[in-house]
């Protein structure tokens, strides 16, 4: 369903990606994790094109790209087959959290304003916000602002959705309503590619486990077995790390 | 003592009817101005090849003319060499030429204030699949005027005041008219007093509805 081969992307002097290939399935949830400046964040913004990669292929949904040579108009066509979640929610400032969803909708799928409109209100009731249509994002805290963002990836449909540390940037407290909400999206069959650096989230809801370091998969497997038996030395020096300071 | 204030009320009036020639000259060249900064802030902004240049020796020329001298080069100078220029009438060219000058200051306001929209914005309309224009439009712009228009309505204020150099190429606003009423009655204070009055309540108006329309723009953001 999607499938990445040879993707490569460096900045400046610095190789974020070294010729990543990836395949996710249709309904999977892959977690990615890894170290800072590891290139998870930029490999799932290669995925939308917010980062041109070097060089590459990638493909979703049956629509393919070549990095070599993007169109204006495939960098469009490939960004309506999925959704991203941010981790620094980015809604949109000037609307309110029901026009943040529908926008979308409106602009690009052009559907109508009240059928819009009733599906945005069933999706901020799908992220408990039915009675927040009407805040200003300013008026929201950092969980319920992430999960209209949520809310706002769902709306299009996408084929897979991209969440981008999505609890990273939240007050420990507010940390639980959002996962809650990304466990429900799992259960409706959602494919999902989420780069987290929630250990024990990404064990309880991924099928799948990647580990990243330096721009490369070091190793990937379900969670059970690369998190209770990493092979690679450099995927057990970071589980130790991280599981050390818990 | 030789001054008449009843002279001054009885001014107001007569002068009140060239106010709308005034009004319009200058929210015209606002618009236009407002129209042409954004546009040479995007260029700028985005780098544009070849008309980035362009556009920085266009911002540099208009802020060094005096816009005397910029309106005199639009209404005297352009069809002394385009003969068939000559539909070029007073007004349009004190339009053109208030507009041609704002617009070098106005695309330095835009650029900061679209600078001052956050990055994650566009990538959101992007990661939407929104089109780079339908973000702008739609989600940037309004954004970025909201900083701007502090700026804007002064801009605009001054514009009122400029304006009254369309005296010069023989437009009748309420400055010329002040002129004509003047010279006929021998009252020069006091006609000048009168219509100082009249600039004086058109900024108070002014900055009354600029303080309403920020109000209104920063809902969103409290």
């Amino acid at each position: 369903m999607l499938k990445v081969s040879g993707l490569s992307k460096h900045f400046g002097d610095n190789e974020v990606l070294k010729q990543i290939n990836l395949e996710v399935k249709r309904r999977e949830v892959v977690a990615i994790i890894g170290p800072s400046g590891s290139g998870k964040s930029t490999l799932l913004r290669c995925l939308n094109l917010l980062e041109t990669p070097d060089a590459g292929h990638i493909e979703i949904d049956g629509f393919e790209v070549d990095a070599r040579r993007l169109k204006k108009s495939d960098a469009y066509a490939l960004r309506q087959k999925s959704a991203m979640v941010f981790q620094h929610y980015n809604l949109f400032k000037n609307k309110t959290a029901l026009q943040n969803v529908i926008e979308a909708l409106i602009v690009t799928k052009k559907m109508n304003k009240p059928d819009a409109e009733v599906l945005g209100h069933k999706l901020l009731d799908q992220v408990g916000l039915a009675s927040k249509a009407s805040s200003y994002p300013a008026m929201l805290s950092g969980g319920q602002q992430q999960r209209v963002a949520i809310a706002r990836a769902l709306a299009v449909n996408p084929a897979v959705i991209l969440l981008d540390e999505p609890t990273s940037a939240l007050d420990p407290e507010l940390v639980g309503e959002v996962l809650q909400v990304i466990r429900s999206i799992v259960d409706t069959d959602t494919t999902m590619l989420i780069v987290t650096h929630e250990m024990s989230f990404a064990r309880e809801i991924a099928d799948r486990v990647i580990f990243m370091a330096d721009g490369s998969i070091i190793e990937e497997g379900d969670p059970q077995s690369l998190f209770g038996q990493p092979q690679q030395e450099r995927t057990k020096k970071f589980l130790g790390t991280v599981f050390s300071k818990n | 003592m030789n001054f008449d204030t009843a002279f001054i009320f009885e001014a107001i009036p007569k002068l009140l009817k060239y106010l709308p020639m005034t009004l319009m000259l200058a929210v015209g060249s606002m618009l236009l101005a407002c129209l042409m900064g954004i546009v040479l802030a995007l260029i700028i902004n985005n780098k544009i090849f070849i008309l980035s240049p362009v556009a920085k020796v266009y911002i540099s020329f208009f802020r060094s003319v005096p816009t005397l001298v910029t309106l005199f080069i639009f209404y005297v100078g352009i069809p002394q060499i385009f003969p068939d220029f000559t539909f070029i009438d007073a007004i349009t060219a004190t339009i053109v030429a208030l507009s041609f000058k704002n617009a070098a200051y106005l695309a330095e306001e835009f650029r900061g204030a679209l600078n001052a929209v956050d990055s994650g914005q566009m990538e959101a309309c992007l990661s939407v699949g929104m089109t780079k224009w339908q973000g702008f439009r739609r989600v940037i712009l309004p954004q970025a005027m909201r900083v701007a228009v502090p700026s804007l309505g002064n801009y605009l204020i001054m514009l009122v005041k400029e304006s009254s150099l369309a005296f010069t190429v023989g437009v009748t606003d309420i400055f010329a008219q002040t002129k004509i009423l003047a010279s006929n009655s021998f009252r020069f204070l006091e006609s000048y007093i009168a219509v100082a009055l009249i600039y004086w309540a058109v900024t108070i108006v002014l900055t009354m509805l600029q303080g309403k329309l920020e109000k209104a723009m920063s809902k969103p953001y409290r």
